[in-house]
């Protein structure tokens, strides 16, 4: 047997101290197999050795919450016997060494963990982050990486099934080394009818099914848990492969399966792969399992008990049967054409004890293997930040070439390139697509319909990543109330640095208070989420990025557009003004693309008044008051009025003076929707009811959009540059 | 009436269409798996949707057109059963050799999702007679093979025979002749890439895709 050294220790990312745990668990050394079993469940991509301690104060309760963090997705009931299953997860560094194999098999993960709770996967959304298209030096790189990952999305989801709804791309410098891919996903379920990933009964067979497992991916998760470095790209076969079609007969298959009764548990085989879903499934039901890897269905011939416990190949699920209802199974994966193979057996020993060929190759504690792992309370210092307080004097010569030019803008500009190559209307359910504030997804046999945003800010978490993290929860908050809908629950998606940086831990710690801070006030508790740390390339960490996706239920009601909908209707501010500062002005898209920020600090945000905003703009869309509805945020005023206008219908607005112009009409206060409707009496009396103001501020007018003295456009003039702008940035 | 939607591996659309006869339209349908060597005798019209069937490996509709269930469909259609295969189902058709021609790669090499706009060319056929001649729907795409070609010959006897039965205004594949769906010489096959189904439903925005279904609940009714 080899002997551990600590060159093995290092190759494994295993400290002394984890390996000093490892050798008193077991109460001897262990071989290579269970020492690559230990540092994979270890590792920080499936333990969340550094934030699980602050996870715990993320709230994780609710009155809609069915299932909270802990099982494959969350669940929450929205009535009717209905629940929703929904969860995010990154794919951040796969996606940056193979772009579109790493980003399909971000969407087919994410996919497995859904349909594994016995849940239909009816939407999928995805926050992206890239560095700039227009980089002097990285732009060439960062472009093939935005083409190879939107095709990755495209090829996995279309041919799956699943529609691509909406989400968010962003484009900055810090994530040249490291773009994002966080994959958020929903499915329906009846609420009688969810399967946990749970190993009861002693005795009872344990079944693999699904693909083949062959080499790929192996250390796929501690890839993902380590810094990238000049060597990286030599980690290119930890990347996995996906195959759609084998995920849609795989997803076809459980849930018929599911249907007959004989199935006791299941879970998907995703980070870890075999490793993960045997001791998660024994430890959590307090059993043991024994597994011969001989009876593993195997692509390749010659792969040692090391290689098949750790390969990270896809579309594969461990499921656990009735003992004597094995055939009902394998009728089902028959029909579909699909591997299924008895692989062991539960047991009474807490144990997951391995075989090859009848032979012990790796014999651990279940319950110490999946929940033990060390749990590290990083030091933490002050968020590191390298932006200036103050930025530097301006002053606009020209307003409406500045808004065309932030229209113009990575982040502002028309995704339309990215969306249309997805399918976002399979299975018949979008009523409100990508391109608005939130997505809408009806359940079909009920009236109501789910809202889906998925937000982010980097930029603003820069600057102070506890505020950032609140701004995030309020815009996804605001986003669903403005179509109409009621936030019920959240998915998080925490993207950080390396946290052994006392810096790089303090913005996560930071992030993480504030937004439990605000899921408490805005009532969406999290019910589970994702960790991606060591976003670094060579010693460069990301922006932090929290990202919130937040699942609302819109009852009885269609979606409130966007776009203003008919001429000589009242444009509202509902929220009103709000105000900023120089020191505010410094994190938004004005500052940041127009004077070369970014400096000081987030909008302010006030959580009272925001809430109290989001409830009187649910009030007013469900008595149908709004004719349409769209909240400010990046870009601020003049970039949500030229959004709201490119139906075709602009707007007449009027502003009071001011000595600032460029702040009025670029700030990005919160806490504001424009509303535009035939009723502006009855929408001021609710926001009177809901104590907030609301500002009269024009007139809906075809073909223009006109503010006060400051910008008169054609709408043609706006939208183009804005539709086009992406797909010109790529093929520069 | 009573439709029947054939599952294979890896169709996807096939609830869709399940729902658009069901909810939208009114009718029956019956879902018919790949390895049926028949089709059930109270079937009236067969559907055959979208999707990627056997993983589109190969070729779109390459593998399909082994399947016992296809042998079934082309005798249902040789007795003159209405079949309408959409997107993937027409480029099955294709494949199968029920209508001529082949659809491959968008000229843009990108898969697309939108609505766009069509022309129906004619309205003598069991898919467009509640139709008006030369009536613009709006029906959603979503493909990345959906660039109709074939040869001179054969595109301008379909032109002769008034076989071209929608036409894109702005063609978005390159489609020859802005062709998107034709049907056979007998009329009774009927292949198209837009989805007409997606297009049944007010919430989701038209319900110009329920005048293909009705004709064929009226050309059934007359039969």
């Amino acid at each position: 047997m080899a002997t551990i050294t600590p060159d093995i220790l290092t190759a494994h990312n295993v400290t002394a101290d984890e390996y000093s745990k490892i050798l008193s668990i077991l109460g001897r050394e262990p071989n290579l197999t269970e020492l690559g079993i230990f540092s994979v469940m270890w590792s920080e991509h499936c333990s969340y050795k550094s934030s699980r301690v602050h996870l715990k104060k993320l709230p994780t309760r609710g009155k809609y919450v069915l299932l909270g963090p802990g099982e494959n997705a969350g669940i929450i009931d929205i009535g009717d016997g209905i629940g929703v299953a929904f969860k995010i997860e990154s794919h951040n560094h796969p996606s940056f060494i193979e772009p579109f194999q790493g980003a399909a098999t971000g969407v087919g993960g994410i996919l497995r963990d859904i349909f594994t709770m016995g849940a239909r996967p009816i939407a999928v959304l995805d926050s992206l982050r890239f560095g700039p298209l227009d980089d002097p030096q990285t732009g060439a790189r960062n472009r093939r990486i935005v083409e190879g990952v939107v095709s990755g999305i495209s090829h996995y989801g279309n041919c799956f099934g699943v529609p691509t709804v909406g989400g968010e791309c962003v484009f900055d410098k810090s994530y040249a080394g490291n773009p994002l891919v966080n994959v958020f996903a929903l499915g329906v379920i009846e609420k009688e009818k969810i399967f946990l990933g749970q190993a009861h009964g002693v005795g009872n067979p344990v079944i693999y099914v699904g693909a083949k497992t062959g080499r790929d991916g192996i250390h796929g998760a501690t890839m993902a848990s380590d810094e990238f470095t000049e060597e990286s790209k030599q980690k290119r076969p930890n990347v996995q492969m996906g195959d759609p079609f084998l995920e849609k007969l795989l997803l076809e298959a459980c849930l018929e399966v599911m249907q007959t009764g004989a199935v006791v548990g299941i879970q998907d085989m995703g980070a870890a792969g075999l490793t993960c879903s045997t001791c998660e499934m024994g430890s959590r039901a307090g059993t043991g399992i024994e597994i011969d890897l001989a009876k593993v269905p195997q692509r390749e011939t010659g792969m040692t008990p090391y290689e098949i416990m750790l390969s990270e190949s896809q579309e594969r699920m461990l499921l656990v049967a009735i003992k004597g209802r094995e055939q009902e199974v394998f009728d089902v994966f028959e029909k579909w054409g699909l591997d299924a193979a008895e692989i062991g057996v539960v047991t009474d020993t807490g144990l997951l004890r391995v075989l090859n060929h009848g032979e012990v190759v790796a014999e651990i504690p279940n319950r110490e293997l999946a929940d033990e792992a060390p749990l590290y309370t990083r030091p933490y210092t002050k968020p590191v930040r390298k932006a200036p307080m103050e930025g530097p004097a301006f002053s606009s010569s020209d307003l409406k070439a500045d808004l065309i030019r932030l229209l113009s803008s990575g982040d502002l500009c028309s995704k339309k390139w990215i969306y249309e190559q997805y399918d976002y209307m399979v299975r018949t359910n979008t009523l409100y697509g990508p391109g608005g504030d939130a997505a809408v997804v009806r359940i079909k046999g009920t009236d109501n319909a789910v809202a889906i945003s998925l937000d982010g800010n980097g930029r603003y978490c820069s600057l102070d990543p506890r505020e950032g993290a609140k701004l995030a929860v309020a815009e996804a908050c605001r986003n669903i109330s403005t179509v109409g809908a009621l936030p019920m629950a959240a998915t998080n998606n925490l993207n950080f640095g390396n946290p052994q940086k006392p810096e790089i831990m303090a913005q996560l710690v930071e992030a993480i208070e504030g937004m439990a801070e605000a899921c408490i006030h805005f009532e969406t508790p999290i019910t589970g989420g994702n960790v991606s740390l060591y976003n670094e390339t060579l010693g460069e960490g990301i922006h932090p990025t929290p990202v919130m996706g937040i699942v609302g239920l819109l009852k009885n009601g269609k979606p409130t557009p966007i776009e203003f909908q008919s001429e000589g209707k009242t444009v509202l501010l509902l929220g009103g003004f709000r105000d900023s500062d120089e020191t505010r002005f410094g994190s938004t898209q004005y500052a940041n693309v127009i004077v070369g920020g970014p400096w000081g600090l987030p909008p302010a945000l006030d959580m009272d008044y925001e809430k109290r905003v989001h409830g009187a703009m649910r009030k007013i869309a469900n008595a149908g008051l709004a004719e349409s509805a769209h909240d400010l945020s990046d870009g601020g005023l003049a970039v949500a009025l030229a959004e709201a206008s490119f139906g075709g219908i602009g707007a007449r607005v009027a502003l009071p003076p001011s000595s600032r112009p460029e702040l009025q009409l670029f700030h990005e206060a919160p806490s504001r929707i424009i509303v535009s409707t035939a009723n502006a009496r009855e929408v001021r009396a609710i926001a009177d009811e809901f104590q907030v103001s609301v500002e009269e501020i024009g007139v809906t007018e075809a073909g223009k959009l006109v503010i006060a003295d400051r910008i008169d456009a054609g709408i043609d003039e706006l939208r183009e540059p804005w539709s086009t702008s992406l797909e010109r940035m790529l093929h520069a | 009436m009573k439709f029947g939607v054939v599952v294979f591996p890896g169709s996807n659309c096939d609830h869709d269409a399940q729902f658009s006869v069901t909810a939208n339209l009114g009718e029956k349908a019956e879902m018919l798996w790949h390895r049926d060597a028949s089709i059930p005798s109270d079937i009236d019209a067969v559907i055959l949707p979208g999707g990627f069937s056997y993983g589109d490996y190969l070729r779109c509709g390459a593998i399909a057109k082994f399947s016992p269930l296809i042998s079934a469909v082309k005798e249902f259609a040789a007795k003159g059963g209405l079949v309408i295969g959409i997107c993937n189902g027409f480029q099955i058709l294709t494949e199968c050799g029920l209508l001529p021609g082949a659809l491959v790669r968008n000229t843009g090499l990108k898969y697309i999702c939108k609505p766009v706009a069509l022309r129906i060319e004619t309205t003598n056929t069991p898919f467009t007679n509640q139709a008006s001649q030369g009536q613009i729907v709006t029906f959603p795409i979503a493909h990345g093979e959906g660039r109709y070609t074939a040869d001179e010959a054969t595109l301008d006897q379909l032109e002769a025979e008034d076989r071209v039965v929608f036409r894109y205004l702005d063609n978005p594949n390159g489609s020859l002749r802005d062709i998107a769906g034709i049907c056979n010489r007998e009329r009774n096959v009927l292949g198209m890439m837009p989805h007409p189904e997606r297009a049944t439903d007010e919430l989701m925005g038209s319900t110009d895709g329920l005048t293909v279904f009705r004709s064929i609940v009226s050309a059934f009714a007359a039969k």
